[in-house]
């Protein structure tokens, strides 16, 4: 019996311990009839070996094909040290620190987590992680709508440069609770959100305006005056950030006059593998007079009876065990293993190795774009700064190409064609610093001859 | 026991860095408008001080793998090893989600899979793995009933009646779906009282929310009477799946009446609870909330599997994950449902509710006072300390805390809500008897010592890294980052 | 046993009010409250020139087990807060009935009309464990 250590001894005497003749008896309280002898549609056991054989031929046959999306998550290097820390039992297999004496060691990771994100977001506190970046961005803008008193509206304006799979998300999540998204349109030159799109907005009641940078494209935002026009609507600022990018871009406390009131974001960048979509990282951070709204679990550092210093989870009144339907969130569980990853991650990188990451990205996307758009068929959308990713027009339909080059072992890119119709045949690629310039030149010859071939028949 | 380890942020000095891991500098042309000015305030220190540090982090832990860990509602069962090594495989983890189906067949087939073997062990017709946690299938469940009624027309149906021994979660999932929460009264033996459901039924009833065994660790002995009542009104039933490891392949919650569920992967499909998640919480659906399921979902044309989109559920609740849930996650689960097998599932239920019972049974020789007595445990059960408390001036968390001590971590405490002082206990089906019998031995030496010696066990723990923490000055000076001019 | 004063009116779900001499009425939560909350680590209060309804959650205390709002026991409008309690909410806890008030309400309504009960109806009513 896998993974059940119950000899028939111990079987044996612990029926007749509890007075029992049967392990059936021990249903006896559920209705006659309800129960099922089968699982018809469960196969038979297999053995780890042949688990291990099944899963390893599937895992084979997906190969590691040369890959050029983001869109939302990003291939780093994961220094070695991350996931032989992670997989340690310790961490893997132990549960939310209820008992705090007893997982010093988890609150303590979450205390490291949540000053790191502080550090990087440049606001006051943070929270030991959301699921993801979309449902954060969701959290967030809940959030918002608590923290805000004056506002009455529930209104919240999200630009169309904003990842489309997180306002899908955050629309799915907030929808129940009222909330109105709106969308800003994005400059069609710039693929950035106009700051004059917001001052039309002047005398409406608006919660909080989302500002996402980098941008969905790839583009940089100028925050500093969407920050501005928001505060001037007297709307909070929710910004939504890769926290690798934090590196080297201005930090959401310090945009506009007086910083964004909430960070929120995607921490799959620092440390964890692309995995197939999950399970990644959603952070949030904010400044101290808004973090009683603030949903998931945080730790803080305090005294023990001794007067050490011990962590425990703190602020819990705002969880959902205490306050049930009141809470401010129904979340329960943060990402714990991951935010385990992520600290490791910083940790070892330091602001020095995490500058040279950022730095590499960027230098590697410029390259990639070069690389790319010296081809004839294709240039690059957008003018303006970015960071590591860049939408480029396409002459030709984008998605028989990226399925021509998934067949060579590229992955292309991202067609934008389902979510920016507008854009015409459009593709958003990434590089980040593990792209070296033989794989862009591969890329770059395999595209060429494609589209040659294409534009021949 | 391990002395405390400081912050990394206090090990750190200017200038030490980790060169093998960082990419060749690089110049990166960034107008001046958008740069940081000063670097993030992260730790500088040497790989060998990052791996002892975190080592000796994760030995402050109690953990399954280290101890007896029989936290209730939580089936703290042995997470085995192959799921995390087979869900680490070089193909699994460089996949890039929005990569093309082609180069994911071998990926999408486990996910596939996954959902036909939650749907058969379930009785459920559908099932979405998107759900990143309990909280978020819950949520999925409650939008789709919320959706099913709005596309009949029946606008009036906002009321979610949960029972009053409910996880928080549940009334907490009510009200981010915009419902009112009706609470329902159990009785003395934990059962639902029927007149009371009656009472709260309503042309305003959406749905009721139940864990089946509930919260208190029985069986709802009336659920076919309470699925016929709750159906005739008009509402749905939704099963929170926090329990399921107690009935896995005897019974199915489609067979009780369910019209909605969702699993806890990290709780009955034996998946990390890694410090508090990554959890993951498919849904399962009947046939008529089909159409609603929260995208994307795996389908299969011919012999190819591809993602199903709104496009292809256009009445669904919409998406709750940036990409497709937590992916590594549910691999893990695939692993462990492919060793067990339909005869091994099964086995997960008898195993566990024998190790709870046995355990009732050795406490409740042992002087202690079960909260539903009477009753047959399910894979978990709860003792009420009300009497020690009463008696001796020493609580439940005085015996949670003592049980650090003796090596145990400590059973779920003042939950459910409702009974006072109490364990809520859950050994699962991993545990050996003499594991069992050495937790029983210090709960009863830690009576004697509550008798004798009262102090030390509300002093307790005393063994390990920290004693008992100040949560007051916790909540009142609120230190949530470290700051180097704090000290 | 805890402390009733005579002089205040009380309400069932455990705040208390006193008829300050300007006719404005100062609320708080009695002592039975704050000792089943324990230590109060926070205290959200209304601000100045909102309009409450009876029974309308006014103020959240926030202990480290448990938060529970606190009801306008009669309609009115906001003067004041206690801003004391955002930096020490523990004065709730030192005294209930004094330092420990939570908002000042312009009443609509005359307090005797109100249902309120007295001291001897609240005391029965809390040493009765509700």
């Amino acid at each position: 019996m896998p993974y059940i250590p119950h000899t028939s001894d111990d079987l044996r005497a612990m029926l007749e311990r509890i007075g029992v003749r049967s392990l059936d008896e021990l249903f006896d309280e559920i209705p006659a009839g309800l129960g099922v002898d089968q699982l018809p549609g469960i196969p038979p056991a297999l053995s780890e070996m042949e688990v291990t054989r099944l899963a390893g031929e599937r895992a084979a046959a997906d190969g590691q094909p040369l890959n050029f999306i983001g869109a939302g998550a990003y291939e780093h290097h994961v220094p070695a040290p991350v996931w032989a820390l992670v997989s340690r039992g310790e961490f893997y297999s132990a549960y939310t620190p209820y008992q705090a004496e007893a997982s010093q060691g988890t609150l303590q990771v979450m205390y490291e987590f949540q000053s790191m994100i502080a550090a990087l977001t440049g606001l006051d506190a943070a929270n030991a992680s959301l699921y993801d970046g979309a449902s954060a961005l969701a959290e967030a803008c809940l959030m918002a709508v608590r923290a805000h008193r004056r506002s009455r509206a529930a209104r919240i304006l999200v630009p169309r440069t904003v990842h489309p799979t997180w306002r899908r998300v955050a629309r799915a999540i907030t929808e129940g609770q009222g909330l109105v998204l709106e969308e800003l349109p994005c400059d069609p030159q710039t693929g950035t959100t106009p700051a004059a799109a917001l001052a039309a907005q002047a005398g409406t009641d608006v919660t909080a305006v989302v500002i996402q940078q980098p941008n969905f494209f790839g583009q940089l935002e100028d925050v500093d005056a969407l920050a501005r026009q928001a505060r001037a609507l007297g709307a909070l600022v929710i910004a939504a950030v890769n926290p690798v990018a934090l590196a080297v871009l201005k930090p959401p406390g310090e945009w506009g006059d007086d910083g964004a009131d909430i960070a929120c974001g995607e921490g799959q960048p620092l440390g964890i593998p692309l995995s197939g979509g999950g399970p990644y990282l959603g952070f949030m951070a904010t400044r101290i007079e808004h973090v009683r709204q603030m949903p998931g679990r945080i730790a803080g550092r305090t005294v023990d009876r001794d007067g050490r210093p011990g962590f425990t989870l703190t602020l819990q009144a705002r969880e959902q065990h205490i306050r049930r339907g009141k809470a401010t969130s129904n979340i329960c569980t943060n990402q714990g293993l991951l935010m385990t990853a992520a600290t490791i991650h910083l940790a070892l990188l330091g602001p020095t190795g995490l500058q040279r990451v950022a730095e590499a990205c960027m230098a590697r996307s410029q390259e990639l774009v070069a690389a790319l758009a010296a081809q004839t068929g294709v240039r690059l959308l957008f003018s303006g700064p970015r960071f590591h990713e860049a939408a480029l027009a396409f002459e030709a339909p984008v998605a028989p190409v990226l399925e021509v080059l998934a067949a060579q072992g590229i992955v292309g890119g991202f067609d934008l064609a389902g979510d920016y119709p507008e854009l015409g045949q459009a593709l958003l690629v990434c590089a980040t610093e593990t792209r070296t310039s033989a794989d862009i030149a591969r890329y770059a010859r395999a595209l060429g001859s494609l589209l040659e071939r294409t534009r021949a028949a | 026991m391990l002395a405390p380890e400081p912050v990394i942020f206090e090990l750190s000095r200017p200038g030490r860095t980790t060169p093998a891991q960082q990419p060749p500098a690089a110049a990166a042309a960034l107008p001046e408008q958008f740069r940081r000015r000063q670097p993030a305030a992260l730790p500088e220190v040497s790989e060998l001080q990052v791996v002892r540090h975190y080592t000796r982090l994760s030995q402050l832990n109690y953990s399954i793998d280290t101890r007896f860990y029989p936290l209730g509602s939580c089936t703290m069962k042995y997470n085995p090893k192959v799921c995390n090594a087979l869900a680490l495989l070089p193909g699994f983890l460089a996949r890039h989600p929005l990569a093309p189906a082609a180069t994911g067949q071998g990926l999408l087939a486990c996910l596939f899979e996954l959902q036909e073997l939650l749907a058969a062990v379930t009785g459920m017709a559908g099932v979405s793995l998107t759900p990143m946690a309990g909280a978020q299938g819950e949520f999925a469940g409650v939008a789709m009933i919320r959706a099913y009624h709005r596309a009949r027309g029946d606008h009036a149906r906002n009321e979610i009646l949960v029972p009053d021994a409910a996880h928080g979660t549940n009334p907490a999932t009510a009200t981010m779906c915009g419902m009112k929460v009706r609470e329902l009264a159990s009785r003395p033996d934990g059962d639902l009282d029927l007149d009371a459901l009656d009472a709260a039924l309503s042309p305003a009833t959406a749905g009721i929310m139940l864990t089946n065994p509930s919260t208190l660790g029985v069986f709802e002995r009336n659920i076919v009477e309470v699925a016929r009542r709750v159906h005739a009104a008009g509402g749905l039933l939704y099963y929170d799946g926090a329990n399921l490891n107690a009935i896995l392949g005897r019974v199915r919650p489609g067979d009780m009446g369910f019209d909605v569920i969702h699993v806890n992967l990290h709780k009955t499909f034996s998946t990390p609870h890694g410090g508090g998640g990554p959890g993951a919480g498919a849904v399962g659906v009947g046939e008529r909330l089909l159409p609603f399921l929260p995208v994307p979902i795996v389908g299969r044309d011919g012999g190819c599997y591809r993602w199903l989109d709104e496009r292809d559920l256009p009445q669904s609740i919409g998406r709750l994950s940036a990409f497709m849930g937590n992916t590594g996650i549910l691999l893990r689960a695939w692993v462990y449902l492919r060793i067990l097998g339909a005869a091994g599932l099964r086995r997960v239920a008898e195993y566990s509710t024998l190790n709870a019972n046995y355990l009732l049974a050795r406490l409740t020789e042992a002087g202690f006072e079960p909260a539903c007595s009477g009753r047959r445990a399910s894979h978990e059960f709860i003792v009420t300390l009300r009497r020690q408390a009463r008696e001796l001036g020493v609580t439940a968390m005085d015996f949670a805390k003592r049980l650090l001590d003796y090596g145990y971590h400590a059973p779920t405490t003042y939950f459910p809500l409702l009974v006072p002082e109490c364990l809520l206990i859950e050994p699962t089906e991993t545990e050996t008897r003499e594991e069992l019998d050495g937790f029983v031995e210090a709960l009863a030496a830690i009576q004697r010592e509550a008798a004798t010696d009262p102090e030390l066990v509300r002093g307790a723990p005393h063994s390990l890294p920290v004693r008992r923490l100040d949560d007051v000055r916790a909540a009142r000076q609120l230190d949530l980052a470290w700051r180097p001019a704090a000290r | 046993m805890s402390n009733v004063p005579a002089e205040l009116r009380y309400t069932k779900s455990h705040e208390w009010v006193r008829v300050l001499p300007d006719g404005s009425l100062q609320i708080g939560i009695t002592d039975h409250a704050q000792a089943a909350l324990g230590d109060l680590v926070f205290v959200e209060v209304p601000e100045a020139g909102r309009q409450l309804s009876a029974g309308d959650a006014c103020a959240v205390v926030e202990s480290v087990k448990a938060a529970s709002d606190v009801y306008a026991p009669v309609g009115g409008e906001v003067i004041a807060g206690n801003e004391l309690l955002a930096t020490q909410p523990e004065l709730i806890n030192q005294d209930p009935y004094g330092q420990g008030w939570i908002l000042r309400l312009q009443a609509d309504v005359d307090p005797d009309s109100a249902g309120l009960l007295d001291a001897a109806a609240y005391g029965e009513l809390s040493a009765a464990g509700h």
